[in-house]
């Protein structure tokens, strides 16, 4: 994972995926996965953090492109990308040294689990107020955000255990 | 100085992330702004070139329910052919006018396929398949066979993006058939199947089951434009008097659809202004 190659493959995989298949599965007329937040938890972990930040935003801006939304995904992306770190520390307790050897492939599931799942439940809950643009409906954000964290979650535990890497 | 540099060392994450933030924050204002929406849509080449590849794979997958419609419209129109030259005649025996220069076209329709569809969200956008190119271009009309689908919005040389009914911004022209009892008609961002038709007057006959049209009062569709039926009306003493309306249009099924060109719009919009 710590190769630039395998970050371009990850990146131009998840937006493929995100636009052609899972913008379309719409489980019940509006729950959607948003997989391609997988390239937060995936990125290696660098001391510069600025082009880390660029990558998220670039492909959050891709992703609005074919979808018609503005930049809210990017907004959404770029925000769960600054606070990473913040979570980082506090659930898997990595400091400085560690970075060159993070790999969330061998961090305890438990651990990782509340980690991923703080992420995409802020950012599913940043999408989902600024898609609907006002305190109507706000019941229909908290429920969306709910649902689609859920699908996205089973989602991305299910890819993650399927291309996990025998050692 | 120092006392800067240091600063912006020291805040540089936060600092372009704020960048980024406002930088996507602005799009998203531009894209809810119905006017200046330029930057971030799938009608550029780019994403639109791809949604056409795709969409000629998923094409075929709906075949069947568009040749369906096809042949629905078709009879529909053969028959209003045969009522026109049933008519004609009658009118024939009566008096015969030859005056070509009183025949005046005033709509012209272009055919285009949907290569995008959203309807889940708040502001729900379509792209299709012709552009400039076509002649396409802003504040047109678009719809099919069963009823409104939207207005264009932003073009580009082969795409165009349609603001669909189904986006909170959207607002439409509509009357009770028959009638000429108008209102607005706009959506509350619930149900895809339902919109709200605002505004019309209370002494208007409504019933359940009534008919919702376009009223040809705006530049932008022609008049007598299917809608929907009424399916709840708000009986309350309310300002701006609601009324459900389910649409005839499956808005998550949507195949080909029709782009109307009015002609005389820049004639009624330099009249409208010229006061």
């Amino acid at each position: 994972m710590n190769n630039p190659l395998s970050t371009i493959t990850l990146f131009f995989s998840l937006l493929l995926l995100q636009v052609l298949i899972l913008n379309n599965i719409l489980f019940l007329g509006f729950i959607n996965p948003y997989v391609y937040i997988a390239f937060v938890f995936y990125f290696p972990l660098k001391e510069n953090r600025i082009p880390f930040l660029f990558y998220c935003f670039l492909l959050g801006i891709s992703i609005d492109f074919f979808s018609d939304t503005g930049g809210i995904h990017a907004i959404s992306i770029v925000f769960i990308a600054y606070i990473r770190l913040f979570f980082i520390r506090l659930y898997l307790k990595k400091t400085a040294i560690d970075y060159p050897f993070f790999n969330l492939n061998s961090e305890p599931f438990g651990k990782v689990f509340n980690y991923v799942v703080t992420l995409t439940v802020i950012h599913h809950f940043i999408y989902f107020s600024f898609a609907n643009f006002s305190f109507q409906n706000f019941s229909n954000v908290l429920l969306n955000t709910l649902f689609s964290s859920i699908f996205t979650l089973i989602l991305f535990f299910l890819g993650a255990f399927i291309f996990k890497k025998k050692n | 100085m120092q006392q800067i540099i240091y600063f912006f060392q020291k805040f540089k994450y936060f600092l372009f992330f704020l960048l980024l933030e406002i930088i996507a924050l602005s799009l998203t204002f531009n894209n809810l702004d119905f006017h200046r929406s330029k930057f971030v849509n799938s009608a550029n080449n780019l994403t639109g070139g791809f949604y056409s590849q795709y969409s000629n794979i998923s094409d075929f997958f709906n075949l069947r329910t568009e040749n369906k419609r096809l042949s629905e419209e078709n009879t529909y129109l053969k028959n209003l052919l045969a009522k026109k030259s049933y008519l004609d005649s009658l009118k024939e025996l009566e008096f015969t006018v030859i005056d070509s220069s009183k025949f005046k076209q005033k709509y012209s329709y272009t055919a285009a396929k949907i290569i995008n569809n959203n309807y889940s969200k708040q502001f729900n956008f379509l792209t299709v398949n012709k552009g400039q190119k076509d002649g396409i271009s802003k504040e047109m009309a678009a719809f099919n066979s069963k009823g409104i689908i939207g207005i264009t919005e932003n073009t580009s040389t082969n795409y165009t993006r349609i603001q669909s009914i189904l986006n909170r911004d959207s607002r439409i022209n509509a009357r009770l058939k028959n009638t000429n009892y108008f209102g607005t008609l706009s959506w509350d961002g619930k149900d895809y199947k339902t919109v709200q038709l605002y505004d019309i007057p209370r002494q208007a006959p409504l019933k359940i089951g009534d008919t919702i049209e376009t009223d040809g009062k705006s530049t932008i569709f022609p008049e007598g434009i299917l809608i929907g039926t009424i399916s709840k009306i708000n009986n309350g003493n309310t300002a701006d008097n609601k009324v459900d309306v389910t649409l005839f249009n499956d808005m998550s099924n949507l195949g080909y659809i029709y782009i109307v060109k009015n002609f005389d719009k820049i004639e009624i919009k330099n009249l409208e202004n010229n006061e």
